[in-house]
């Protein structure tokens, strides 16, 4: 089973546009009710939860940008290639925190594509694709390092 | 109590909590992220289309009640350096997961603590297993 090619492989080292957000005390409680967080400090919106980052720099899309999966038409071509595999699954992250973040932060993120391996399923072949994002200040201060697995199945 | 070094040891529990995905509940998690994945919402389309047995609760979702299980139990005490999860198997609107965890170590001398922590389904199977690293007070 070869489903990566040189082609696709290539495409390692490469990076997104930096995206920037302002992080609202709004979007913070929005995101702490819905994970019905626990601590006064994220339900307030005086913080936000280590999680809160999970596509914070993804793509605002409407219903016209999607597939018929739901997915951003260019979920498969961020950071990467376009791949022989194309329906998606959350495989897990790893998060490094720098410091809190909270309302009024101004961040800067920047997905890398860092690696792409193949293993065969239970269901048959997975690409893993692991992308890097790093999220600073305006001023270059780090705020958190994450490396994201996505599985194409 | 406050969470220090002085009050943990190898081999303690973190709390353990259950939770129940609901259709709004998934709702309200995809909207705050915005994720229109129809795997989340569509219940005809994760089944018929993906091979689904329901609507799957988000991976991410899962990593944030991970997460919970250990600023809960920090409570405002020391600091979360770093924390990891792998979603390993699919879980599904209607199954009870409960999220916990234990001490696996303790470097006194810098502070740190690491953390097993796990999300496991109704049959004790673990769907996302993860760690974390903080760091407490002597």
């Amino acid at each position: 089973m070869t489903l990566l090619t040189e082609e696709h492989l290539a495409w390692i080292g490469t990076s997104d546009e930096p995206v920037t957000v302002e992080v609202s005390r709004r979007d913070i409680q929005k995101y702490a009710r819905a994970t019905e967080q626990q601590l006064q400090e994220y339900l307030s919106g005086d913080e936000a939860p280590p999680m809160f980052v999970f596509n914070l720099f993804g793509e605002v899309c409407g219903p016209g940008d999607l597939r018929h999966d739901g997915l951003s038409r260019s979920a498969d071509t961020h950071s990467g290639p376009r791949l022989p595999l194309n329906r998606y699954m959350a495989g897990g992250t790893e998060l490094r925190f720098h410091r809190p973040i909270r309302p009024g932060d101004v961040l800067i993120g920047v997905r890398t594509l860092v690696e792409m391996f193949e293993k065969e399923g239970r269901s048959g072949p997975l690409i893993f694709i692991r992308r890097e994002l790093a999220i600073t200040t305006a001023d270059g201060e780090c705020v958190m390092e994450e490396i994201q697995t996505a599985i194409a199945r | 109590m406050p969470v220090t070094l002085k009050s943990i040891k190898v081999g303690d529990e973190l709390p353990r909590r259950e939770h129940e995905a609901s259709n709004v509940s998934l709702f309200l998690y995809n909207a705050a992220v915005w994720n229109p994945h129809r795997i989340h919402y569509d219940d005809v389309y994760a089944r018929e289309q993906e091979g689904y047995s329901a609507l799957v609760i988000d991976g991410p979702l899962q990593g944030d009640w991970l997460c919970q299980a250990v600023t809960n139990w920090l409570g405002g005490d020391g600091e979360l350096l770093s924390f990891s999860y792998s979603n390993r198997l699919a879980a599904y609107l209607g199954e009870t997961l409960t999220s916990g965890g234990r001490i696996a170590g303790v470097d006194p001398d810098s502070g740190r603590v690491e953390l097993d922590l796990y999300i496991e389904n109704e049959t004790g199977e673990v769907t996302t297993p993860g760690r974390a690293t903080v760091v407490l007070a002597p």
